[in-house]
């Protein structure tokens, strides 16, 4: 659903990365010297802060019924009220918790199962490596979307206690590790080449040792850009899932906002508030981490940094100088 | 060929895993699932036959070891045979599934080649036109829209094009008061305008990445020496973008592809429940409301298998377009 600017290309570029930042960059200049990056951080930090605060924020309890039901925006509910009477504003900012906590649960576990597999897979050669290698390039062609439907549906025909997010997260962890690990493998690939990797070997360190200890801290700000990547998709396919009704859809998240606005059929009827606030606050979110993504591209990859007064002379396809 | 046979057999190997999944996970359930799935469908008057049908599903006959188990499922694949739709009793999954892919695999297609398209030749000129007020605009613009989730972006174009204004028909494939299916103008027209909502929708929802992908390695190749030296003939600015630095930039468009093909279908499936659209996606969600697992089941064979399929026809182009793959084999 959403657009990970992974590319070959910064598998090179994440090196370079690594070598900038180690130059004794620090993070608040590798921020200020990127707006990408800034507005991305900002945008995901404003989050955080929501979801952290949302006590302080609203009166109201998300899940419990105040009012009537499907008020329009007023004074005392800004976003308006829910058609089983809540607070929008509340299960909005209740459910902030909710998405990023799952999102980033499911991130982070995919990203363990990324490293084992690429690091692994990139290091052995032979049956093991290429055993590896295919298990990851078929998660890669099975569609993770429908195959997290298929065990999210199966879970919750099996005992209506896992139609939660934990369920959730786990079933995404598992369905969405295959692109990052394809990209750590093409670059524990290139790296396991090195005379460091050579020098560790000829002193008779332990292969588990290379990959992890060797190996792995090279590839920090790869795993870093894929953890972002996946982080953006575990996202959008936490709430795609949650709308179909496969989360708890009694507990205020984005996901399950949704689904009551599309199971009310809100937008028929015209009431934007039940569906328009939190449809944003997904797109927002998932723009800004991907952002945060391509900023890490551009500084890593010079190339694609808008200013090179050099290239304007090269190409006479422009007429007026531009930018 | 060496090359093509080797994917071949790769993507045998994806549908076995495909298949062997839908076999292991019901098995892999802690638990009984088929009698807690049993006991859930009771409010629904199951008869004798479904239950049979769902304990055949489960395997849950202790009797019969677990290799016959397989070997039985994978000769009723072979067969067509993908059991019983519990919610629609006694209509076979498979009847479901034919009735709901053309038209699934109509919206796909024509939205990935529209958006790898305009996405593309976007990508070309703004690449091209390096710097420029679109060029520091459109990609940022892209990436918001890309991460406006589908099903959402679906409901906002109902809610403005369908119920605001009026222009557009929202609901089903086509009309099904007024029309009857057939080769008939009228149909056809009906079609046309029922697609034309859900196509905007994953074409909008999928362009960023073919923009991105295609901005990104065109940059790339427009600092290679034989761009500089068509640009020092002389040549035509369009011969130089399109015959030079284009058809080099294309192919990492066309390796993502799979990637890409996988999102596409996953956003398919949402926009089809908010538009009622009588595709797999529709079908899908229809099985996962009424605890169908048979019906989810085979949607997901059947849109892996129609992964798989589209995969290997881009490995084909690929292989035709990169005289290197061609020819090495390695």
């Amino acid at each position: 659903m959403q657009v990970t600017n992974l590319t070959d290309q910064n598998i090179r570029s994440a090196s370079i990365l690594n070598r900038t930042m180690g130059r004794g960059r620090s993070i608040l200049s590798v921020l200020t010297s990127s707006p990408k990056i800034a507005v991305g951080v900002g945008i995901v930090a404003f989050f955080v802060l929501i979801a952290v605060a949302a006590p302080l924020l609203t009166p109201y309890n998300p899940d419990a019924t105040i009012v009537v039901g499907s008020l329009p925006p007023s004074s005392a509910h800004i976003l308006g009220t829910s058609g089983l009477g809540q607070d929008m504003f509340a299960q909005l900012v209740y459910g902030a918790r909710v998405t990023l906590l799952i999102g980033f649960v499911a991130a982070i576990g995919s990203t363990l199962l990324q490293i084992f597999f690429g690091l692994t897979s990139g290091y052995f050669g032979g049956v093991i490596g290429d055993t590896l290698a295919l298990i990851i390039n078929v998660f890669l062609v099975l569609p993770g979307l429908p195959l997290a439907i298929v065990l999210a549906s199966l879970a919750s025909a099996n005992s209506a206690a896992n139609k939660n997010e934990f369920v959730i997260a786990l079933v995404l962890l598992f369905t969405s590790w295959s692109y990052g690990a394809r990209v750590l493998r093409a670059q524990t690939l290139s790296l396991k080449e090195r005379e460091f990797v050579t020098a560790a070997r000829a002193t008779g360190e332990s292969s588990l040792r290379i990959i992890f200890f060797e190996i792995l801290p090279n590839e920090f700000a790869l795993v870093g850009s894929t953890f972002i990547g996946t982080f953006v998709y575990a996202v959008g396919a936490e709430i795609a899932l949650e709308f179909l009704g496969l989360g708890d859809t009694s507990k205020a998240s984005w996901g399950e906002i949704l689904y009551w606005a599309q199971n009310n059929a809100a937008l028929i009827v015209g009431k934007w508030w039940q569906f328009v606030p939190a449809g944003l606050c997904v797109a927002v979110l998932c723009a800004g981490l991907t952002f945060i993504n391509f900023g890490i591209d551009e500084l890593a990859n010079p190339r694609l940094r808008v200013e090179r007064p050099r290239r304007k002379r090269l190409v006479p396809g422009k007429k007026g100088v531009a930018g | 060929m060496r090359h093509l046979l080797r994917r071949v057999g790769f993507y045998l190997a994806a549908l076995w895993a495909a298949v062997t999944f839908n076999f292991i996970i019901p098995r892999l359930m802690p638990g009984d699932p088929a009698e807690a799935y049993i006991a859930k469908l009771q409010t629904q008057q199951v008869t004798r036959e479904q239950i049979n049908a769902i304990r055949e599903l489960f395997g849950v006959n202790p009797s019969i070891p677990l290799w016959k188990q397989y070997l039985d499922y994978l000769n009723s694949l072979l067969h067509g045979n993908l059991g019983i739709a519990t919610s629609q009793f006694p209509s076979p999954v498979v009847d479901i599934l034919r009735q709901s892919l053309p038209w699934t695999i109509g919206l796909v297609g024509v939205a990935v080649i529209l958006s790898f398209l305009i996405g593309t030749l976007t990508g070309m000129l703004i690449a091209w036109r390096r710097g420029s007020w679109y060029d520091t605009m459109v990609p940022p613009l892209l990436t918001f829209l890309s991460a406006v989730p589908y099903f959402w972006m679906a409901l906002a174009l109902v809610y403005i094009f369908g119920v605001g204004l009026n222009w557009f028909p929202t609901d089903s494939g086509y009309d099904v008061f007024s029309v009857t299916p057939g080769w008939s103008s009228d149909f056809i027209l009906s079609v046309v305008q029922h697609a034309i909502l859900p196509v905007i929708t994953l074409v909008i929802g999928s362009l960023a990445g073919w923009v991105l992908t295609m901005r990104n390695t065109m940059i790339t190749t427009l600092s290679e020496d034989y761009v500089l030296m068509a640009q020092a003939k002389g040549l035509s600015e369009k011969r130089v973008m399109f015959n030079y630095a284009a058809r080099n930039a294309i192919l990492p468009s066309i390796t993502s592809f799979s990637i890409s093909l996988g999102l596409v279908v996953s956003g398919s499936l949402l926009t089809e429940i908010v538009f009622n659209y009588p595709g797999i996606g529709f079908a899908l969600y229809k099985g996962v409301q009424a605890d169908d697992y048979a019906l989810v089941e085979g949607c997901f064979l059947v849109i892996a298998l129609t992964v798989l399929i589209a995969n290997f026809l881009s490995d084909l182009v690929y292989t035709f377009l990169d005289p290197r793959v061609r020819r090495g084999g390695s």
